[in-house]
């Protein structure tokens, strides 16, 4: 499988079909392993690090014949292959900037990823469209047996799986639910749900994870603690709070249309226009613009345009993305450019 | 815009307050809002939690001297990268890393999933990073019949784990 082939198919997740996915754009469940017998990341030489990679690309294709694998070795993947991946949310920023053999088994519809030698020796994860926490857990957890036929993980009985840092020790399990809630922002009641959130152990995040700033109105709420705690309880817990969560994005909508509809459509269709005529137009601004459009959409404001191109552009504008339609590297203001030409295409506007 | 308390930083924090049916909005900075006892950051960040426990350890030197004899980093280095160098750390460092585990994790033990063959024990799994790294000393020493030795043991243990 080659990269450009991945590229060129829009990941399975980003497609508007599962459960609830005007409001939860993904469900993604990604467990850290480590190999028994063998020193943590930063402390293996390159030669150890270049062994324990074999063994792993070696096990992994083995456990997982039926999968359809594709393997990508980081080193030798250009710098705007690098940013597509992050962008899809099929390897992390800290891979992606990691030094020393590391790569990635992909599947072909992408909801698969098996990351090795990142912070930890393994990390898995499954990635699904719409709120999914049950299946996304039972194929990682069926993928993680599989694996576990060829490799032994570092496992002790009273602190569980080991890993590199303790944050993720015990289960080694992070279930994350990307929401979009442009409502609960408008109607600035965010704050009270991440206070809500909080008590219950719960983490917020932006949308790309540790460390960013939630953009385009998305959020990424997941689990906390990784110890004391099976994982089908910590899925419970997160399966209970996250309704909780789309009501009230639903209730904020609700008032909207219900208070101020004018105020609404004019948000709605400023942003539509400015997507549809922008000659120049930053990463933020489309997703900020993009957040407006895809609640219009929702809400039955704006009907001549479907979700699924918004949530595609939400991918497609990224830089990294944008450069590969390309087929050039280009700088921030040729992107700027690039990026309003591209959007216009694809909304049918001239 | 600049917060509204200390005027230096850029406002990223944005409240509305209703006081006596009247809407106030206030712009402020992370700081001052944390200073105001305002809870932003809901997530529970590692390094805050190492360097908070410094401060409040009394035996914080001793601490710190803490060396894995496998993997050779101490507790001072843990604290200041947040990663740990060998899963028998977690041993070494077993009692302040207790306290950082009920910070971070409210717990103290495993209650998830099991591996679906628990190989060998942890005390072999640390004899195989041992037998790793003395053939790594080995090789590098060009020692090539002691490395040929420990690759022959580590190939024997290897049987039922590690990859096939």
């Amino acid at each position: 499988m080659k990269l450009d082939d991945l590229i060129i198919s829009p990941s399975r997740w980003l497609r508007p079909e599962g459960p609830q996915s005007d409001i939860v754009l993904s469900t993604r469940v990604r467990l850290a392993r480590n190999v028994a017998g063998r020193p943590f990341l930063s402390r293996l030489k390159p030669d150890e690090q270049r062994d324990l990679e074999d063994n792993l690309r070696t096990s992994i294709f083995a456990a997982l014949p039926h999968e359809n694998l594709g393997w990508f070795e980081i080193d030798e993947l250009s710098e705007v292959d690098r940013r597509c991946l992050i962008e899809r949310h099929l390897i992390s920023r800290e891979l992606a900037a990691g030094q020393g053999p590391r790569g990635v088994a992909i599947d072909a519809s992408q909801h698969i990823a098996i990351m090795a030698n990142e912070e930890d020796h393994l990390r898995l994860q499954v990635i699904l469209s719409g709120l999914q926490l049950d299946e996304a857990w039972r194929e990682a957890d069926a993928i993680d047996n599989h694996l576990g036929k060829y490799i032994t993980f570092t496992f002790s009985p009273k602190l569980g799986y080991l890993t590199a840092c303790p944050t993720n020790v015990g289960t080694g399990m992070r279930a994350s639910i990307m929401l979009h809630l442009p409502a609960l922002v408008l109607t600035r009641q965010i704050e009270k749900v991440f206070r809500a959130v909080a008590r219950m152990r719960l983490a917020v995040r932006g949308l790309y994870g540790e460390g960013t700033q939630a953009t385009g109105d998305f959020y990424q709420i997941s689990n906390q603690s990784s110890l004391g705690r099976s994982e089908e309880d910590v899925l419970k817990n997160l399966g209970a709070v996250i309704p909780q969560i789309i009501d009230y994005e639903k209730q904020a909508r609700e008032v909207l249309v219900a208070e101020s509809p004018i105020a609404l459509d004019d948000k709605v269709y400023r942003a539509w226009g400015l997507l549809a005529s922008a000659r120049t137009i930053s990463s933020e601004e489309t997703l900020m613009l993009l957040s407006a459009v895809r609640l219009g959409i929702h809400l039955g404001r704006l009907t001549h345009v479907d979700m699924a191109t918004i949530n595609e552009l939400f991918l497609l504008t990224g830089p990294g993305h944008l450069q590969k339609i390309r087929g050039a590297e280009l700088s921030e203001a040729e992107r700027d450019i690039a990026r309003a030409e591209y959007i216009r295409k694809r909304l049918g506007s001239h | 815009m600049q917060c509204q308390r200390c005027n230096k930083q850029p406002a990223t924090i944005h409240l509305t307050e209703i006081v006596q049916n009247e809407k106030h909005e206030r712009h402020l900075c992370e700081e001052c809002a944390r200073e105001e006892g305002i809870a932003i950051k809901a997530n529970i960040n590692l390094q805050d939690i190492l360097s908070g426990m410094v401060q409040a350890h009394e035996t914080a030197g001793k601490e710190a001297n803490l060396t894995c004899p496998d993997c050779g980093i101490t507790y001072a280095e843990f604290r200041n990268q947040g990663r740990l160098g060998c899963p028998h750390d977690y041993e070494v460092f077993a009692e302040p890393l207790a306290e950082v585990l009920e910070r971070v994790h409210g717990a103290a033990e495993h209650r998830g999933k099991w591996p679906s063959q628990v190989g060998a024990d942890l005390a072999n799994q640390r004899q195989m990073m041992q037998l790793r790294r003395q053939l790594q000393v080995a090789v590098e020493g060009e020692q090539y019949e002691e490395a040929a030795r420990l690759r022959d043991l580590i190939k024997a243990k290897e049987a039922p784990g590690e990859t096939r």
